[in-house]
């Protein structure tokens, strides 16, 4: 049974772009509840005007990722049980976007981002061609198959001190779709790949501590990934100074 | 604040002041156990062609290593960018460049 009385504090940013301030909130306890169970829950029984985003509820979507305690995670399968601190919640936007409102923030610089870093499909065959065979064992294909489980959702972005302090830098996830798309047999230009991420704000910005590997849900590692990219760089460099 | 070319300076600038950085501490080492005087020390940096190229490339590798690394430091904890972190780099680099260059010179040349 559980215990019905028991409350638990919830503390949530309330505002609009720059402006706004922690509000309180007092939500049952139950045995079994995500942090979005709680936020939902402030929604649906206290202030329907609470604005935040989610979609699947299974660790899918990456929609419904906030800073729980101070830290990224995503809440859809984030259990209070585990984060709660002194029986209190403190629940805001993800750090390093811009709020559009309350728990929503604005995922536009993580997705231009994304695109810069050079992720989207550039085809290296047409629909005449026969479709390119692509052996799950290949050295490549594994390296590539590490990083593709990637959902989206910023925790790394929001956990990144480098993006913190240099708000060009491109960041883990985009630098991992990078990574990714460098070791794709797919993918015939391996040195416009490296050239879209050797910029100003390129992978070399990356400071190698790895809060991005430890925070992702989906314990991807975007770290080593980003190594990989700074090796591959570093030895084109050298290729093209002959 | 790091592309590529700013990357690869500082990685190769810390490759060339390792070994230098062991040699100025054996010859440290070296000249303090054997007791040489100033005079002595002088008596053999000056006029020396080895000398020069010795504490000239790790002058060189120290201005370019800690100018990056200060413009990256500057940029995050301060903001500073476009321009005038440019301009702060250069000015980083060029100091360092004239104090160990004014070093250098007043200890090898003859
Ligand atoms: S390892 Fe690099 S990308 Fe990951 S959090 Fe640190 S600075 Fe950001
Ligand atoms: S790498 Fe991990 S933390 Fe970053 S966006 Fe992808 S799934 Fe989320
Ligand atoms: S709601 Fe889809 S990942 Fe949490």
């Amino acid at each position: 049974m559980s215990d019905r009385s028991k409350l638990l504090e919830v503390s949530v940013w309330r505002g609009m772009g720059d402006e706004g301030a922690y509000e309180t909130f007092q939500v049952p306890a139950r045995d079994n509840q995500t942090v979005l169970d709680v936020v939902s829950w402030i929604q649906q029984s206290a202030d329907p005007s609470l604005t935040y985003r989610y979609a699947c509820r299974v660790g899918m979507c990456g929609s419904c990722a906030m800073m729980v305690n101070g830290v990224p995670r995503w809440t859809c399968r984030t259990h209070v049980k585990r984060v709660l601190r002194d029986g209190a919640l403190q629940i805001g936007p993800l750090r390093n976007l811009p709020v559009i409102k309350d728990l929503a923030a604005d995922m536009d610089p993580f997705f231009d981002k994304w695109i810069r870093a050079g992720g989207v499909h550039r085809p290296s065959r047409s629909r005449d061609d026969p479709i390119q065979q692509v052996p799950p064992d290949d050295p490549g294909r594994v390296e590539a198959n590490k990083g593709i489980e990637c959902i989206n959702c910023s925790v790394c972005y929001a956990a990144c001190d480098t993006v913190a302090g240099n708000p060009d830098y491109l960041g883990p996830a985009a630098l991992q779709r990078a990574w990714t798309l460098y070791n794709d047999a797919k993918v015939e230009d391996r040195q416009a790949v490296l050239d879209s991420v050797s910029g100003a704000g390129g992978c070399h910005n990356c400071h190698s501590q790895g809060s991005c590997t430890r925070f992702c849900p989906n314990e991807l590692d975007p770290l080593s990934a980003i190594a990989g990219l700074k090796r591959a760089s570093a030895r084109s460099f050298f290729r093209r100074g002959e | 604040m790091l592309n590529i070319g700013l990357y690869m300076a500082q990685r190769l600038s810390a490759m060339v002041m390792a070994p230098l950085v062991l040699g100025h501490i054996a010859v440290m080492i070296y000249a303090v156990q054997g007791g040489l005087s100033t005079a002595e020390i002088l008596d053999r940096t000056q006029g020396s062609v080895w000398w020069f190229l010795f504490y000239g490339s790790f002058v060189l590798a120290v201005a370019a290593h800690a100018a990056i690394g200060l413009r990256v430091i500057l940029h995050e904890m301060t903001g500073l960018r476009g321009r005038w972190l440019e301009v702060v780099t250069c000015g980083i680099g060029m100091l360092l460049l004239i104090m160990g260059g004014r070093a250098v010179l007043a200890v090898t040349f003859a």
